[in-house]
């Protein structure tokens, strides 16, 4: 599965258009990670915890975006875009959409 | 009383040195590495090189959350008051952005890629409810990285 945020793909032609795919994921961190994060904030730098958990649900949006390309036989997904927006208190919603083809 | 005012007198003078140190750890750290990583170009064009059909394209990416520190946020509740450039929180968005890229570069040598296209960022503030305070930020830089086709034949 080739993803990438290009429109074309230099060499490849699309021979089929299938419109848009999106994968999603809302998480949470755990409270032992909340606290830790809230005396990091007094002080600054980085939250490593808030990159790991983002890192990981980004993971999780791809491999849906993935498996819903793959179900209507895509073999790649073009111009791809991320979107983050936060629904509730320590909690943030990771969206990934693009548009399946078929390359040749 | 007077122990909540010594509390964050306490606090506010350990965030303002501990939070200033940190920060200019990071900027010399990020000033270091941007010098390393300069051979691959990051760009946002998303107009294709000439030659382009002898590149692979993988998508690559990189995020960060930072936070600033408490003497900052006290400040930056001041500039609300008043009005003007709150330049606490511009460093905070610049420190992210900038080590975002880093990252998404560092991704994409160890890829063996000598260009990224199209690179684009989404920021969001993430702090857990704090009411209005912004606090945290997180920035995602991803784009496309180009990696020469003999490059990966050598792997």
């Amino acid at each position: 599965m080739l993803i990438s945020n290009l429109e074309v793909i230099p060499d490849r032609k699309v021979t089929k258009h299938l419109g848009l795919v999106q994968g999603s994921s809302v998480r949470s961190k755990h409270v032992g990670r909340d606290i830790m994060a809230s005396v990091k904030n007094l002080f600054g730098g980085e939250l490593v915890g808030y990159t790991e958990l983002l890192s990981e649900s980004r993971e999780e949006a791809m491999d849906r975006l993935k498996q819903q390309a793959e179900s209507i036989g895509a073999n790649a997904i073009l111009n791809v875009r991320f979107s983050t927006s936060s629904v509730a208190q320590g909690a943030a919603e990771i969206y990934v959409y693009g548009t399946a083809v078929i390359l040749e | 009383m007077i122990f909540q005012i010594l509390l964050i007198l306490v606090l506010l003078i350990l965030g303002y040195f501990v939070g200033s140190h940190l920060e200019k750890k990071h900027y010399q750290s990020i000033i270091k590495r941007e010098e390393m990583l300069r051979d691959i170009p990051a760009v946002a064009s998303k107009i294709l090189p000439p030659g382009s059909e002898n590149f692979n394209q993988v998508l690559v990416m990189g995020n960060v959350t930072i936070s600033v520190d408490y003497f900052k946020r006290f400040l930056a509740a001041l500039h609300n008051f008043f009005g003007g450039r709150v330049t606490s929180y511009e460093s905070l968005l610049d420190r992210a952005r900038r080590e975002a890229i880093l990252r998404m570069k560092e991704e994409a040598a160890v890829l063996k890629a000598t260009l990224v296209l199209n690179i684009k960022y989404e920021t969001a503030s993430i702090y857990k409810g704090g009411g209005k305070a912004i606090g945290s930020v997180e920035v995602l830089a991803y784009g496309t990285a180009m990696i020469p086709k003999a490059s990966i034949d050598a792997v």
